[in-house]
């Protein structure tokens, strides 16, 4: 036996009964020093054999004991505090991987809030704050070959990355601030930079190390979703440092190379999200995406297409990583191809939810962006395939916002794609969106990246251009000058003027001379007049004659409603659309009976166009809506504004006593009335009637052959109309007698077409549930719809879980709510 | 930009009950009408009504053109006195004191035209009156209350340039010779010198005939309209030329009367296009179009002070605004 090794444990051994046993401060003080000796630092060090001996063997059992002897008593058997100073040392100065594992132990182990407690934690955080979290982990770097001891590196792994959970856990209310997560991860971001700091110091000493501890702690304190604590300090540090110098960039790919593969994803997105630009994530990661499969899926696969939370400047640098070297290039372009075949996939526009596909539009025009001429040469054939089947399906969806996206990126990316060819346009306005778009399309300057990072850069790196900060000073002159030019002649013309234009749109040429002044001189000006004046002057005159004389207007009720649905825009008319269909709306709230019944009879018949039928529906709407507001036999004309042809006939209406118009007053001492006067039913007699076509509308659908139109196929946006349509005259058609069958109806029509694939359609169902819920009264729909509601309920579960488009969902647990809200009401209160 | 517009605003009040057509309209100026401000209007049934703004009632009908169309209207400074001219080829001087309402005195007019007439009147009881003259392409110029003729002004023989349209009179501060503005049918507006008798400048402003027209002595610049699409404005310099300044092309052809606010901020003009347009007067912005009436608009008129504007319609209404108040 090593005479050495046995002296050690003599001395360790007594010292420990010391500890457990003797009450003289004096004798314990002097038996704590003999062991401090071991430790070093003291004016006779032991020999560095024993030092090895103690260090390894012994000191863990040394540190149990001290921790289990602490109280308030002991510490007092020494005046001054001198014990608690010495007491302390001992987990402050020696080998900082056991100290940490006593400490933690011996908090974990202590049961209920104690004075060993409070003081073990108020140890461990000196511990933290005096940097012993870095000399543990470099400790472990240093480690050649761990030493046969995985079980325990796992556990200080876990302690280390689990201790805010731990101690919260422990110490409840009396948690220390340096244990707070928002703190504590911070702090090991920190810590690891030094760590890194020191291997790569021992390096430069020729030294070697390992760097696996520090990645499986990043990796493990990432997997916990720390990773903005974390790399928030950890990554600006490193960007600093890797600045220049090959060494260090060498040691970050390592870490990030040696993190193990569970964690790569959380690493990962972690690192693409806290760096500032390409250039960081390219020093940070070398080729890593190259030499890893994990990390290559993560990055070219998961981040683009499984998942879409990147920022766009995140997106930005991922993308602008993948395009910095000439390994990773060839990644960049298959990445391209990828994009755009899921841009281009039916099944992807109708199944993925819209921020997804402006997420994969966004990735796929940076790529464009970075892609060169040549690179994109090669495959543009296939780009622009993809490009055009994803307009195709884009243009043909119901939702505009849809189209709307196919149009912005189609047309960036065929000029892209296609720069000397016509370039491809469509009639859409600018929007926030597609400058955004445009924004990504246009390819960065070289250098940006560097500006970004500029400010926390400690050393001014060599291969900045020189003339970029002066540029940049030059740039703002130069923009600066016109702007105050132009803000000086502004506020010159400001002070100059002072009086506001009003609204001078409604300065248009005058045309009354022609107008006629019997509804049927309008039909007839609009059947058979080739004169065009005249012709547009009937029909601006249209809506206000039907309001003047209902009784005449019914007489030909049906015939003005044929003319006006087959009314073609001859002359180029200005708000044409608006006008035919106020005139339609007003001769249907006149005569509602015959006039929805035409309306609806033609909706399935044959030789109309689409536009048509969209009109059909948005009349019996706007009708319904007008017929269901109360008071409505005192409605003046609808105008936006008073339109020449027919302001003459409006201040004549206003003076005769009991006309039409009525003036402001008399609608505001009629909404006095009705807010005080309790009806039992505000339906008027016509109501009925516009709804009624409704109903018969649903049950047509529900039985006929549709032979004249492909509503379920092609003209889904017509589908799409019709149910939202449908929903709305439900809405309408509350306290009317009518609810009922029509919600039935309804309620059956919605049952046939729940699955249907297009989203419009679908959202218009929904809607039509949910005014089923709101104006069929409670009691009705439990009596006689309650399997029907049942199904409904299930179906609207099912939605509101699982639809891939959001707004479906929201409008599904809208209509939940409604049925739970049913239910409240359909019970007795609870007692 | 146009989101930021507001909509065009809507009249003040409007009067009703002329029961014809509105030809004339003229606001009460002077000190007599502080307490209670008055409108006259001029209808084509031959009435003068005479309008309270504070009840907007009508408070009298001045009955004295034997129901031929009043086409003018003017109060005097001194006194309570009313002009009417109308189509029975009689101007009229009412004496609206005291609640009297007398014709007192009448100068027989020789042309049918639809020129209107004009006055210059200070402060002193002898007062300037320009007429239509007896021939068609003349301007006879009388001195009231005498009605002695001063003059006639004919253009030269071989300018042709038709009837007189309308005429202003006015008077430079610097100078005692006082100047008459005509508008004439062939779409020109002449400036004459009446001490001297002769025509100072002549200047063609429209293709049609000029309609109405008025004048801003202080910047020394006037606008004329026509029954064409424009408004003229012209300037006169300093040798008491003429010279067009620009031409401002309207929506609708037709403008009956133009009228610059006494502030001389803005104009306004009355649209055969049952509109009123209101520009800004120096630089001619256009600030607003004023669509309430049903048929044309025949007259505008400006109060002195408080910056209410009233047009008269062949509609029967009178509407008064309130626009961009002093």
């Amino acid at each position: 036996m090593d005479p050495a090794r046995s002296e050690v444990r003599l001395a360790v051994q007594e010292a420990v009964h010391t500890l457990s046993s003797s009450e003289d401060g004096g004798h314990i003080f002097s038996t704590l020093g003999t062991l401090k000796r071991y430790l070093g630092d003291t004016e006779s060090p032991a020999h560095p054999k024993e030092k090895e001996e103690f260090a390894t063997v012994h000191f863990s059992a040394v540190l149990r004991c001290l921790a289990g002897v602490l109280s308030p008593s002991w510490l007092e058997l020494l005046p001054d505090g001198r014990l608690e100073e010495l007491w302390a040392s001992f987990f402050l100065e020696g080998p900082a991987d056991q100290a940490f594992l006593v400490l933690m132990e011996s908090i974990e182990g202590t049961a209920g809030p104690s004075f060993r407690l409070m003081r073990t934690a108020q140890l461990l955080a000196s511990f933290l704050r005096t940097g012993r979290m870095a000399a543990l982990m470099e400790a472990q770097c240093r480690q050649q070959a761990p030493p046969g001891f995985p079980l325990l590196r796992e556990t200080l792994l876990g302690r280390v990355v689990g201790l805010p959970d731990r101690l919260g856990n422990r110490l409840q209310r009396e948690n220390l601030a340096e244990f707070l997560p928002q703190n504590y991860f911070p702090l090991l971001g920190k810590e690891a930079v030094r760590v890194l700091q020191a291997v790569v110091d021992s390096l430069r000493g020729g030294l070697d190390c390992s760097v696996s501890f520090v990645s499986q702690v990043l990796g493990k304190v990432c997997v916990h979703g720390r990773q903005q604590e974390m790399l928030g300090v950890l990554v600006p540090g490193l960007t600093a440092l890797t600045e220049g110098s090959c060494l260090w960039q060498r040691v970050c790919w390592r870490l990030v190379e040696q993190v193990p593969d569970r964690a790569a994803e959380a690493v990962l997105t972690g690192l693409v999200e806290a760096a500032p630009g390409p250039e960081v994530l390219s020093r940070l990661l070398g080729n890593l995406v190259v030499k890893n499969k994990k990390a290559q899926f993560v990055m070219t696969r998961k981040l683009l297409f499984l998942q879409y939370r990147l920022t766009t400047p995140a997106l930005q640098s991922l993308l602008g990583y993948l395009a910095m070297d000439s390994q990773r290039r060839p990644l960049l372009v298959q990445v391209l191809k990828e994009l755009l075949d899921t841009w281009g996939s039916s099944s992807a526009v109708r199944h993925t939810p819209l921020p997804q596909q402006r997420y994969v539009s966004k990735a796929a025009l940076i790529c464009l962006a970075l892609l060169g001429d040549a690179e994109l040469r090669d495959s543009r054939d296939e780009l622009l395939a993809s490009m055009m089947a994803g307009v195709q399906c884009r243009l043909d969806s119901s939702l505009p916002t849809v189209r709307r996206l196919g149009m912005v990126v189609a047309e960036l990316v065929s000029a892209r794609l296609h720069p000397e060819g016509p370039p491809l346009r469509f009639q859409c306005e600018e929007d926030e969106l597609s400058l955004e778009m445009r924004a990504l399309a246009t390819p960065r300057p070289a250098g940006d990246g560097v500006l970004e990072a500029g400010p926390s850069l400690a050393a001014a790196p060599a291969e900045t251009p020189a003339e970029t900060p002066a540029e940049a000073p030059a740039e703002a002159v130069d923009s600066g000058v016109p702007q105050a030019r132009l803000e000086g002649s502004d506020s010159e013309l400001d002070s100059d003027d002072e009086f506001v234009p009003y609204d001078m749109s409604g300065d248009t040429e005058l045309k009354s001379g022609k107008a006629p002044l019997y509804v049927r001189d309008c039909v007839e000006a609009l059947t058979t007049s080739e004169d065009g004046e005249r012709w547009e002057a009937a029909l601006r005159a249209l809506e206000g004659l039907i309001c003047k004389s209902p009784e005449a207007t019914r007489e030909v009720s049906v015939e003005l409603a044929k003319v006006l649905l087959h009314l073609e825009e001859r002359t180029c008319v200005a708000g044409f659309e608006g006008l035919r269909q106020r005139a339609l709306v007003a001769v249907t709230v006149t005569d509602p009976a015959r006039v929805a019944e035409y309306l609806t009879s033609q909706f399935y018949a044959l030789n109309y166009s689409l536009r048509q039928r969209m009109d059909i529906l948005d009349v019996l709407t706007l009708a319904a809506q007008e017929l269901s507001r109360p008071g409505r036999l005192s409605r003046a004309p609808q105008h936006g504004r008073p339109s020449p042809g027919t302001c003459g006939s409006l201040p004549l209406a206003a003076s005769q006593p009991g006309s039409t118009a009525a003036p402001n007053w008399r609608v505001a001492v009629e909404e006095r009335i009705r807010s005080k006067t309790r009806r039992f039913s505000k339906v008027t007699p016509d109501q009925g009637w516009a709804v009624c076509p409704c109903c018969t509308i649903c049950s047509l659908l529900c039985c006929r052959p549709l032979v004249t139109f492909d509503l379920l196929g092609d003209d889904q946006l017509v589908l799409g109309r019709l149910t939202h349509t449908l929903g709305a005259m439900m809405y309408l058609a509350v306290n009317t007698t009518v609810a009922m069958p029509m919600g039935k109806a309804l309620l059956e029509f919605v049952w046939a077409l729940r699955f249907h694939g297009d989203t419009y359609v679908r959202r218009g169902l929904l809607s039509a549930v949910s005014s089923v819920l709101l104006s069929v009264p409670a009691r009705r729909l439990l009596e006689d719809l309650p399997d029907e509601l049942l199904e409904a309920r299930s179906w609207l579960a099912d939605v509101a879980e699982k639809d891939p488009d959001e707004d479906c969902r929201v409008l599904a647990v809208k209509a939940l709510l409604l049925l739970e809200r049913l239910k409240d009401k359909l019970l007795p209160p609870s007692p | 930009m146009a989101a930021h517009l507001s909509p065009p605003p809507d009249p003040q009040f409007v009067l009703r009950g002329t029961q014809s057509p509105v030809h004339a309209l003229h606001f009460c100026r002077g000190a007599q009408a502080q307490g209670c401000p008055l409108l006259f209007s001029g209808s084509q049934d031959g009435l003068v009504h005479i309008w309270s703004l504070q009840t907007r009632r009508a408070v009298a009908a001045l009955d004295g053109h034997g129901g031929q169309c009043v086409t003018w209207l003017q109060t005097l400074p001194q006194g309570h006195q009313l002009l009417s001219q109308g189509r029975d080829l009689k101007l009229c001087l009412w004496d609206l004191a005291e609640g009297r309402n007398t014709v007192v005195d009448s100068v027989r007019l020789e042309s049918v035209g639809f020129c209107k007439s004009a006055i210059l009147a200070g402060g002193q009881p002898r007062w300037t009156l320009a007429v239509p003259g007896k021939a068609s392409d003349e301007v006879q110029i009388l001195e009231m209350p005498s009605k002695t003729s001063v003059c006639t002004l004919k253009p030269e023989a071989d300018a042709k340039p038709g009837m007189p349209m309308c005429l202003g009179l006015w008077q430079a501060d610097s100078s005692p010779r006082p100047l008459l503005l005509a508008g004439y049918e062939d779409g020109s507006v002449a400036l004459w010198d009446i001490s001297e008798r002769k025509m100072c400048s002549h200047v063609s402003c429209h293709e049609e005939p000029v309609m109405g027209l008025d004048f801003d002595p202080e910047k020394a610049r006037g606008v004329s309209g026509s029954a064409g699409k424009a408004l003229a404005v012209w300037s006169l310099d300093g040798r008491q030329a003429l010279q067009v300044h620009g031409t401002h092309e309207l929506t609708n052809a037709g403008v009956a009367e133009v009228a610059i606010r006494p502030d001389r901020r803005v104009l306004a003009t009355a649209g055969w296009d049952h509109r009123v347009r209101v520009f800004h007067w120096r630089t001619m912005r256009p600030l607003a179009v004023l669509a309430s009436h049903s048929a044309a608009v025949q007259c505008v008129a400006f109060a002195a002070t408080g910056g209410l504007l009233a047009a008269g319609s062949k509609d029967q209404r009178i509407s008064v605004w309130s626009l961009y108040p002093p």
